[in-house]
Order: structure tokens, then sequence, then C-alpha cells
């Protein structure tokens, strides 16, 4: 059978990611063990409350939705994003982009698939998820996701997958690591009897570029239909024709980050220092700083709106928001943290180094998390009605274990994941270095 | 029902001053009664009721002994989701004599077995504005015509019917709670554990006119108690308020009645400025507030039969 044969500079590449293929260390296995538990903890968090019902949350009459659904929206604005990234990037072939790209579409798989798993977890009958398609009701912006959410997430594990499928194919037939045989026989599996013949190449090329193109038009729905889950109800703080937009360059913008931060720890870790060169970061943080200003825009227009005609109901959800003794510290925070600080260091070229973007991206994800708290939880907690109820929790709402419990292991999901990537396969791409003779 | 419209008249009037008598009764059940004897027996106002058992005997019970029961009439799916024909419910509240009594609350909750902190029915106390007199509020669930919740709700458990009833099919709901986002009344409560009701609930065969049993994970709200409507009698609320403010009535017979007076809906709602609110919504309500204008009570004697907590909710507002 024909092999894929491999230059001296994908065999160089090849040789890098050499080690961590082959073997894990003490330090790895008790890391993942830290993740695994993460994730038995929040299991046991998800058993007691199907075991005894949503009271276990802090979600109550009012609030009725609170981290579970924060998460999702975060989760999959971020898949959202970063898949948008991806299929840019590949489309218009962008010479810097080549070592990102894969980084990108695997972010987009595993917040796509955990960003749904949250929404599960706010649903309070399990047993009757099937009616979601039986008994569907094609006016209701739930249908509308259900509908964007599982084609979104055949799309994007076909791009990635395609993405992957040539390196499958190297690792298959390379002499250069001792592999078990279920190794063996799953790369053999995955690599698709892909032998790198010209016809074979040119049938990936042209199906990873229809993808690409087809996963911004699909994307771009994806985002209108979740930001219209809230657009579509008569929410001070949710009915804004900018939801939408402004949740879009977020999402990318924490996608983006989240980029950065698993660029940086592959780096170090893989010494990956001559693919994911000083200039990715910087231009990924120009990137970034265009979108968090945009976002900025965005948060001000929506806010000094209603700040300004002080609508009764509109502006008490404002109000709630700039208001230090309820969500102020929050809000004022995110955005110096997540906003206002990342342009200001950055737009100083000596600032630009890997390592301050990288902490500068960190701080953009965490903001990013609490504005997306903060667009769901005081809308809900500022009814038009007076709530007047003696019991505080119905006022206010407050995560209980079960949520953080979840959250965590959502968190730990993807950080498992990216640490079990790089046991399977090569972050940068071998077979993009083909072309290249030395 | 084919009866022409005058008939249909006579023939709710005729059940709704049945619906009276029978609410003074009180339809009661002894609890501690045998397998099957579903008795009925006075009771009123005092602690303790004479009832009689099954055996002939008559006995003085508590009355916390005593519990409401749903008598429903078996009905078939698909008339528990298009309705009474010919029907078009409309109640009107009169804010002039609420004063807090908050027996529409406790009724409520008797007949739909709810436990003490589950309000379908909640009494608000609302202030216009700062120089203008608190007055309270009672807010059932409105049964809008353009209804926020029913459009969202991705499963149709929550829908329409053609007598303008919203209600919610709890067999059907999937729980995502998103009608509770998209009603802008708050009117929406969750089952966010079990209802605790009493155990031979339980085999009452789930219908989306009693909402009984309830079920864990769903939502639930104010229904009109349909039920009692099917059986030409008025909601529990409506018998329940000891000052009348309630009316209920159809729309298509131009009637309402709190019980002791039935009036015409147009002239009342002409006569005393009805409205509804939040009508900038485009909700399109189906109750109607009459303004507190000329109340019987100051607002404050709402506050006196509240325990202590409570009263702390409304302290800004006086
Ligand atoms: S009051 Fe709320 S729950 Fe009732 S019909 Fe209107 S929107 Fe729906
Ligand atoms: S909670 Fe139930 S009734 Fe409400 S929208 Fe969801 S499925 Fe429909």
């Amino acid at each position: 059978m024909k092999t894929v044969d491999l230059n001296k500079k994908q065999t160089a590449i090849l040789q890098t990611f050499g080690p961590q293929l082959e073997k894990s260390g003490t330090m790895y296995r008790l890391w993942v063990g830290f993740l695994l538990l993460m994730i038995l903890f929040g299991g046991y968090g998800l058993f007691r409350q199907i075991y005894i019902g949503h009271v276990v949350t802090g979600m109550r009459d009012h609030a009725v939705w609170g981290y579970y659904i924060a998460n999702f929206v975060y989760f999959i604005g971020v898949s959202y994003g970063t898949a948008m990234l991806a299929a840019i990037l590949y489309y218009f072939k962008v010479p810097w982009g080549r070592p990102i790209i894969r980084i990108a579409a695997l972010v987009a798989f595993i917040s796509g698939v955990i960003g749904p798993v949250f929404i599960l977890l706010c649903i309070g009958r399990f047993d009757r998820l099937h009616y979601l398609f039986i008994h569907a009701r094609v006016q209701s912006p739930i249908t509308w996701d259900v509908m964007v959410i599982s084609t979104y997430l055949v799309g994007i594990t076909v791009f990635t997958y395609l993405l992957l499928i040539k390196d499958f194919a190297i690792l298959r037939d390379t002499d250069k690591f001792e592999f078990p045989s279920w190794r063996k026989k799953l790369y053999n599996a995955l690599a698709l009897r892909y032998t790198g013949t010209s016809e074979q190449d040119q049938q990936i090329g042209h199906s990873t570029k229809s993808m690409a193109f087809i996963m911004v038009p699909k994307v771009v729905l994806a985002f209108a239909v979740l930001s219209w889950i809230f657009g579509m109800t008569l929410r001070p703080g949710w009915r804004s024709s900018i939801f939408g937009p402004s949740y879009v360059i977020a999402s990318i913008a924490t996608g983006i980050a989240l980029i950065i931060g698993v660029m940086w720890v592959y780096r170090k870790l893989y010494k990956l220092e001559d693919y994911l060169k000083d200039e990715h970061f910087r231009y990924m943080s120009l990137i970034l700083i265009a979108l968090v200003g945009a976002f900025g825009y965005f948060t001000l227009s929506e806010y000094i709106t209603s700040w300004y005609t002080s609508m009764t109901w509109e502006s008490k959800v404002t109000d709630k928001l700039l208001s230090f003794k309820e969500f102020g510290w929050a809000f004022h925070l995110a955005n110096f943290f997540g906003i206002i600080l990342p342009i200001v260091v950055i737009a100083f070229r000596r600032f630009r180094t890997p390592t301050i973007i990288t902490a500068l991206s960190l701080l953009v994800v965490f903001a990013m998390w609490v504005r997306r708290y903060l667009t769901v939880v005081p809308p809900l907690e500022t009814p038009l009605l007076p709530i007047q109820d003696a019991r505080p929790e119905y006022v206010h709402y407050s995560a209980t274990w079960v949520e953080w419990s979840l959250v965590l292991a959502g968190a730990a999901t993807f950080f498992i994941f990216f640490t079990l990537v790089p046991k399977l396969i090569n972050v940068v791409p071998i077979s993009d270095y083909e072309k290249e003779t030395n | 029902m084919s009866e022409s419209s005058e008939n249909g008249r006579r023939d709710f009037l005729k059940k709704g001053a049945l619906g009276v008598t029978l609410a003074a009764w009180g339809q009661l059940v002894f609890s501690c009664a045998p397998e099957g004897g579903h008795d009925h027996a006075a009771a009123e106002g005092a602690d303790t009721v004479k009832v009689l058992t099954p055996d002939g005997q008559l006995v003085e019970v508590d009355q916390s002994h005593l519990r409401h029961v749903h008598h429903t009439q078996d009905i078939s799916y698909e008339e528990s989701r298009t309705g009474l024909p010919g029907r078009k419910f409309v109640m009107v509240i009169d804010l002039a004599r609420c004063t807090n009594a908050r027996k529409c609350v406790t009724a409520c909750q008797k007949m739909h077995h709810l436990p003490p902190d589950k309000e379908w029915l909640t009494v608000k106390l609302m202030k216009d504005s700062e120089d203008s007199e608190p007055y309270w509020f009672p807010k059932t669930c409105y049964h809008c015509d353009n209804p926020p919740c029913v459009k969202v709700c991705p499963v149709d458990a929550t829908f329409k019917r053609q007598d303008g009833l919203v209600l919610v099919d709890n067999t059907r709901c999937i729980g995502c709670k998103f009608c509770m986002t998209a009603c802008p009344y708050s009117t929406r409560v969750f089952n966010w554990g079990e209802r605790g009701e009493p155990a031979d609930m339980k085999t009452h065969r789930a219908n989306a006119e009693t909402s009984i049993p309830g079920q864990v994970g769903t939502v639930e709200k104010c229904d009109f108690c349909p039920d009692m409507a099917r059986m030409g009698q008025l909601p529990d609320c409506v018998v329940a308020c000891p000052n009348g403010a309630f009316y209920f009535g159809d729309q298509n017979e131009d009637i309402v009645t709190n019980g002791s007076e039935t009036v015409r809906f147009t002239e009342l709602i002409a006569e005393r400025a009805g409205y509804r609110y939040g009508e900038e919504l485009g909700t399109e309500p189906r109750v109607y507030y009459l303004p507190p204008t000329d109340r019987i009570f100051p607002a404050e004697k709402g506050l006196e039969e509240l325990p202590e907590e409570s009263r702390k909710l409304y302290e800004d507002l006086f």
C-alpha cells in the first residue's frame, strides 16, 4: 500500500511531537486524574439534581435560569466564534493562520459539545427530551435552536475531522514511534485509507473548503437564533436589537482569548516556538482588542440609551448593573478587565509579548463569562411587577454547590480534552507543510 | 354544546348560582373517611366543623383535617385542549374591594393542593407613583389573547384554547422554563421539587384542566379552574373572596358575576373605567381591573393579618 511521504520539515515536526505522543509522565497522570475527579464531582451534583429535583440549584421562580444558561450561552458562543475564525482563516488561506486553524477548530468542537449539555441541565424533565422532536413547534425559538445547534454540531465535527485526516494518515504510516497496536488500528480507521494521491488531496481540499464556506453562514444563523431566545421575550436587557451583534462580538473575542491561552500552553509544553511564533500571538491580540473594542462600544450604546431615556422597567435593569449595591462590582470590573485593560495594554507595541497577551486573554475569558452571567440573571430578577416575596432565595439568585460542581465539571471537560488531544495527534498540522522543501 | 346564546346565558347564570350555593356549602371531603367514601359536609368559618361520617354519625373535627377536592368530569385529551365550545372566559378584578384578605390565595392553594408557599394567585401591593396611595392588586394568570408564553413553548405544552384559556399540559411540559421568562407578569411557577400532594392525588388522571397531580420539573400556573366552569361553577378565588372583588364570566354572553352580583361585562368596564394591566405590552390580557377608587378600606388594613416578615416587604410603600 502506498504511504504518505514526508519532507524534512514534516519529519522535524513529527519528531517534536514524538515524546508526548508516546508516553505520559506522572504529573500528566495526576493532572488527568484531578480533572476526572472534578468531572465525577459534577456527575454527583447532576445525580442529586435528577434525583431530588431542581430545588438543589439556586434557581427559583424569578431567576429561572442561572449558571447553566450563562454557561451554555458562553460555551456555545465560544464554539461559534472559534468555528467562524477557523473557517475564515481556512477559506481565505490566511498565511499566518495555518498552525492556528487546527487549535481553533478543536476549541470550537469541544465547546460545541460542552455548551448544549448545559442547556440540558437546565431542563426540568430529562425523560421528555424527545418531545422536542416529536412535538416540535416551529414557532418556538427553542425549536429553531435545536435545529441549528444539531446541524451545527454535525458541521463542526466534519470540518474538524477533515482538518485531521491527513495527519492521521501520517501517524499511521510513520515507523518512528512504538505505538501499541490499538493506536495503530485507530489511526488506520481514522485515516480513511488516505494515501496522499493527488485525487484524494483534491477531494479533501475541496470538501474542507466547502465546509469552511458553509460554516460561516451556519454560524451567523446559529448566533442569531441563540440571541433570539433572549431577544424574543418581553424583557428589558434581553429584547434589544443589539443583543445579537453584541453577543457575536463578545463570543468571538472570548474564543480568540481561549485560543491564545491554548496556544501559549502548547507552545510552552511542547516547545513549539518555531510554529506558534510571537507574531501569531501579536496578530491574534490585535483581532482580540478590535473585537473587545467593538463589544465595549455595543455595551455602551446599549446601556447609555436605556439610561438616558430611563423608561422605568428598562432602567431598573440598567440601574442594577451600574449600582455597587447590586451587580455594579461585577459589571464594572468585567468591563475594566475584559475591555479597557486589554485595549490599553496591547495598544503599546512593546507589551505585545506572548505572555502578556496570554495573561490579558485570561482576563478576557473570565470577564466575558461574568458579562454572560450579567445578561442572563439581572433581567430575570427584575420583573415588571414587584417580587414581594419573603423568601430571599426567590428574590436573589445565588448558585448552589450543585451548579458550581457542574460548571467546574464543564471547565474540566474543556481542559481534559486539550490535555488528551496531544496524546492522539500533533497539535500543529504536519500535512500543511507538505509544500515546503526544507 | 349547541344551545342558542340565550339558552347558554340562562344556563350559565343558573349554573353560576348553583356554583355559589355549592361553594358556600364548601365541597369538603373528610380525609379520615374510608376508601371511596366521599362525603359532603357543611362547614363555615370556625376551626372545628361538623361532618357526617359514612356510617351516619355527626362528628366534630378540626377544619385543617378537611380537604377540598376537584370533582372533575372525565374529559378527553382533545376536550381539555380545545376548551368549552362557545365560551370566552373573562375576569374582572375590582381593586377598590381588595383588602388583601388573601382568601383567594388560600382557596386556590387548597383547591389545587398547593403547599402554603406556592401561590398561583398572588396579591401584590402596588404604588403607582411617589404621591399616589398604595393599593392591593390580586394577580391571576391573565390568559392573554396574544400570549407570549404560548408563542415560545417548544413542545405545545402550554396552549391557548378557543374559550380563551391558556393552560399547561404538565404531562407534555419538558420544563425548559422559557415560558416563565417570556411571561411579563411573572405568572408561572415551577415545581422545583415534589409538590407534596396527598398520596391519593397521584392516582388522579393528569389533565390540563386540573393540573393535578402536579409533576416535578414542570411549569404550572393559575388555570381559571376550567374544570369548575365545565360543571357550571365559579373559580375558587371568586367564591372565596369575602369582598366580592373577583367577577368571572363569559365575554360572549357579556355577563360576569362575583357570586352575589351578576352584571353586564361591558357595562361594568365602561362605568368603572376598567383597564388591562400592561396594555402597552400587546399581550391582550383577558383579565380587567377596575381602578382602586373609593376603596372600601385603606390599604394598611391589608397588613393586619400578615406575619411580621411579610409585613416588612411593604415597609417602603407606606
Ligand atoms: S399572564 Fe403570563 S402566563 Fe398568563 S397567558 Fe399571559 S403571558 Fe401567559
Ligand atoms: S416550561 Fe413547559 S410549558 Fe413552558 S415553554 Fe417549556 S415546555 Fe412549554
